[in-house]
């Protein structure tokens, strides 16, 4: 998969209430911004959600989507994690032709790659992988040769990197706006 | 205490001080009109839904104070979406209740049903879905706290029929919980000290002003701005009136019909002040050769308008008035360390493209009546403090130009939208919440006729509000496009002066209603129209449908290259 240079990943941490996504994604809609990924999950705190947005900072300044989002009301925190000091992991389901004579083949590339078999046909077989999304495009392209049958990726979930010397980590943006 | 979700609902509005609301009942809200009858809330009854929306911008506008309209569901809600579309754009504060079917209905297209919420998501502040009856005093608390703190603006909240019938424990909370919304109010003490500074060393700057400081309720600190440091003030359409026209700093409107000195002022500045503007591309044409000199303090409570458009040299998020307060402090502290630049060539710079390209027109008095002319009767014979609101177009622009803006609060109109037939139903809102003011509405023949039913609303509940209708026969502004950019290829703007017949229709609606043709019978008929106190006045001036709207830049020029019109010598840019 082609992966534009200028992203950016925000995570967004927001109000569990009604509607909060559509809010979310009807301002990237309305104000041109593009999105490349985006999951949204419970938090360990049940009143609020997060969500990890890749967006394409060429459709928009970067500043300017996170001043919008944090305009919505729901929105509690927007953070823009920097590639390198954020913990990033995506899930990648794939389907792909595996009969008797590749089959080995197959499971011998699923296993350096840690990938589970959740599946097996008599002409193909589904994997289960996580990793980071240059580890899902690897395998991705050595799949590919045997036939991909279906393919499905969750969009990237990311943490900031724990500190461990004193560091700038995060760039929470700041004047939470009316 | 027991009460029904629709008595919470009344008793919520009223706990927020609300005195006066504008509707028009149907099936999904009808449950809520009925503890209305036993409320202090007047409740004024529109006849479009849209005039609701309307006449609440026109009182929020007039008095500062939100406000407040209620309709029922689907179509209701369909028709008030323009005035929150409008409230938004302008920061309006609105509180708008939308009937809609039953909880357990949504979602199955039930009669008069449409998904509210979803459809005014991205015009209204934030809006809310009220599923149960004991959500509903905190909802109303946290809607009025939203709409009116920070940058103002339209809110909604979408109110199922069977909420209003369910049964709830009323209390009344003490605070909003609101983790997502903290408006910051205080600029930043070092911004503002860098502000003063650059103020300090600037040659040639301006203030930059635009209804944000209506907003922040801010005219007298910014007067108080202005003559400590001696800067002169534009003040775009949405801030006419926040600086007084009659002062001498003042350099009137800037923008695609903004007068030469305001907008060549901003064009040459080495400084722009702007406070509570927004660098609309109206204001700013071209934004590439926008002030190419200039370096930009940019004060907004909204953190995404700073650099939105220009990247300020020195952003300040705040309110207006609390962040000029600090900034009067911040000069006066700056100039007892040091001498700020002689600003006297600049000075007499202005004064010179003052007296050189002043606004202009001619009215011959046996020719054809001239909107100018009519404004600048109404103008000066009417009381100093008269509100004045418009529709959107040439009107509109001439209103804007040549009404003199003494007092804040004076001018009424759809700056952001541009909404056609703003100006009947945000008059009668505008003399709903100041009955001892006179009124009067500026309109187009083509505006008039979107919204002119309101009349019969005005007449009903005795607001006597005064209506102009500069009558061209035309949808003046697009024939001016198309007579100038079009090659005077007119495809559908001409309305006719007599159909509908102006003065038997605001009979109908019960209005007194005069026709003026000639330049004799202007000022008597205006006259006659002010001593009207007890119902509404219409009078229907016919009048030349060739005159255009000058200055102007047009859509997509430089700043630059302003036109100034046939009353100058050389028609045409320039430099």
């Amino acid at each position: 998969m082609d992966r534009p240079g200028n992203f950016h990943i925000l995570t967004v941490l927001v109000e569990n209430k009604f509607g909060v996504l559509a809010r979310v994604s009807g301002l990237f809609s309305r104000r041109g911004y593009n999105i490349f990924s985006l999951a949204v999950s419970p938090t360990e705190d049940e009143r609020f959600s997060r969500m990890t947005v890749v967006v394409d900072g060429d459709s928009a300044p970067i500043e300017q989507i996170t001043k919008q989002l944090n305009k919505l009301i729901p929105v509690v925190k927007v953070t823009e994690l920097a590639a390198s000091e954020a913990v990033e992991r995506e899930l990648m389901l794939a389907t792909v032709k595996a009969s008797a004579e590749f089959r080995s083949q197959v499971t011998e590339l699923a296993s350096i790659f840690e990938a589970k078999i959740l599946d097996v046909g008599f002409e193909s077989m589904t994997l289960m992988v996580a990793g980071t999304p240059d580890t899902l495009d690897a395998i991705t392209d050595l799949l590919t040769p045997f036939g991909v049958v279906e393919l499905q990726r969750t969009g990237r979930i990311a943490l900031p990197k724990l500190a461990r010397r004193p560091a700038r980590r995060l760039r929470a943006v700041k004047n939470k706006t009316a | 205490m027991k009460l029904t979700g629709a008595q919470a609902l009344i008793k919520s509005l009223e706990m927020e001080g609300v005195e006066v609301m504008f509707g028009l009942p149907g099936g999904a809200i009808l449950p809520v009109y009925d503890p209305l009858i036993d409320s202090s809330i007047r409740h004024i009854l529109v006849r479009h839904e849209q005039g609701a929306g309307h006449m609440a911008e026109g009182y929020a506008h007039a008095t500062g104070r939100p406000g407040v309209a209620m309709v029922t569901s689907g179509p209701a809600a369909t028709n008030i979406v323009t005035p929150l579309a409008d409230a938004y754009m302008d920061s309006v504060p609105l509180v708008v209740i939308t009937g809609q079917v039953p909880y357990a209905a949504i979602g199955t297209d039930a009669f008069q049903e449409c998904d509210t919420t979803g459809i005014t998501m991205p015009i209204t502040k934030h809006n809310w879905l009220v599923t149960d009856a004991s959500e509903i005093p905190d909802t109303i608390r946290e809607a009025f706290h939203v709409a009116t703190t920070g940058r103002p603006g339209p809110v909604l909240v979408d109110f199922p029929k069977d909420v209003a019938t369910q049964m709830m424990d009323w209390y009344w909370p003490e605070s909003v919980d609101l983790p997502g919304y903290k408006p910051n109010t205080k600029g930043h003490t070092k911004q503002i000290k860098d502000a003063a500074r650059l103020m300090g060393e600037s040659e040639r700057p301006v203030l930059y002003v635009g209804g944000g400081i209506l907003k922040a309720r801010a005219a007298e600190t910014l007067r108080e701005l202005a003559e400590l440091t001696g800067i002169h003030v534009v003040t775009t359409l949405m801030a006419r009136g926040a600086f007084p026209d009659d002062h001498p700093l003042c350099l009137g409107m800037p923008g695609m019909h903004g007068n030469y000195t305001a907008i060549t002022a901003m064009q040459k500045a080495d400084l722009l002040i702007a406070l509570g503007s927004r660098f609309d591309d109206r204001v700013t044409g071209k934004v590439g050769a926008f002030a190419p000199d200039a370096k930009i303090i940019h004060v907004d409570v909204d953190p995404a308008e700073l650099g939105k458009v220009r990247r300020p040299d020195v952003p300040i998020v705040g309110d207006c008035r609390v962040v000029i307060e600090e900034l009067v402090k911040a000069v006066k502290a700056d100039r007892t360390k040091r001498t700020w630049p002689d600003t006297s060539v600049w000075d007499a710079q202005l004064d010179t493209w003052r007296r050189e390209f002043p606004l202009k027109y001619t009215q011959e008095v046996d020719g054809p009546l001239k909107a100018q002319y009519c404004i600048e009767q109404l103008r000066d014979l009417s009381p100093e403090d008269t509100i004045v609101a418009s529709g959107v177009g040439q009107h509109q622009m001439f209103a804007s130009q040549y009404w003199h803006f003494n007092h804040p609060y004076t001018w009424i109109n759809s700056g952001g939208l541009g909404t056609m037939g703003f100006a009947v139903p945000a008059a009668i809102g505008a003399k709903v919440g100041m009955p001892e003011r006179t009124v009067w509405a500026i309109d187009g023949d083509g505006c008039f006729q979107m919204t002119a039913q309101e009349l019969v609303t005005a007449s009903a509940e005795r607001i006597p509000v005064k209506i102009a209708i500069l009558n061209n026969a035309y949808l003046g502004m697009v024939r001016q496009w198309q007579e100038l950019f079009y090659e005077e290829r007119y495809s559908e703007v001409y309305l006719s002066p007599d159909l509908p017949d102006y003065v038997k229709w605001a009979e109908a609606m019960g209005c007194v209603a005069f026709r003026v043709d000639t330049m004799a019978d202007v000022g008597p008929t205006i006259e006659k129209a002010n001593a009207i106190d007890d119902r509404p006045v219409v009078i229907d001036f016919r009048v030349d449908y060739h005159e255009k709207v000058y200055p102007m830049v047009a859509a997509g020029s430089s700043n630059d290259d302003v036109i100034l019109g046939p009353e100058f010598d050389e028609p045409g840019a320039i430099q």
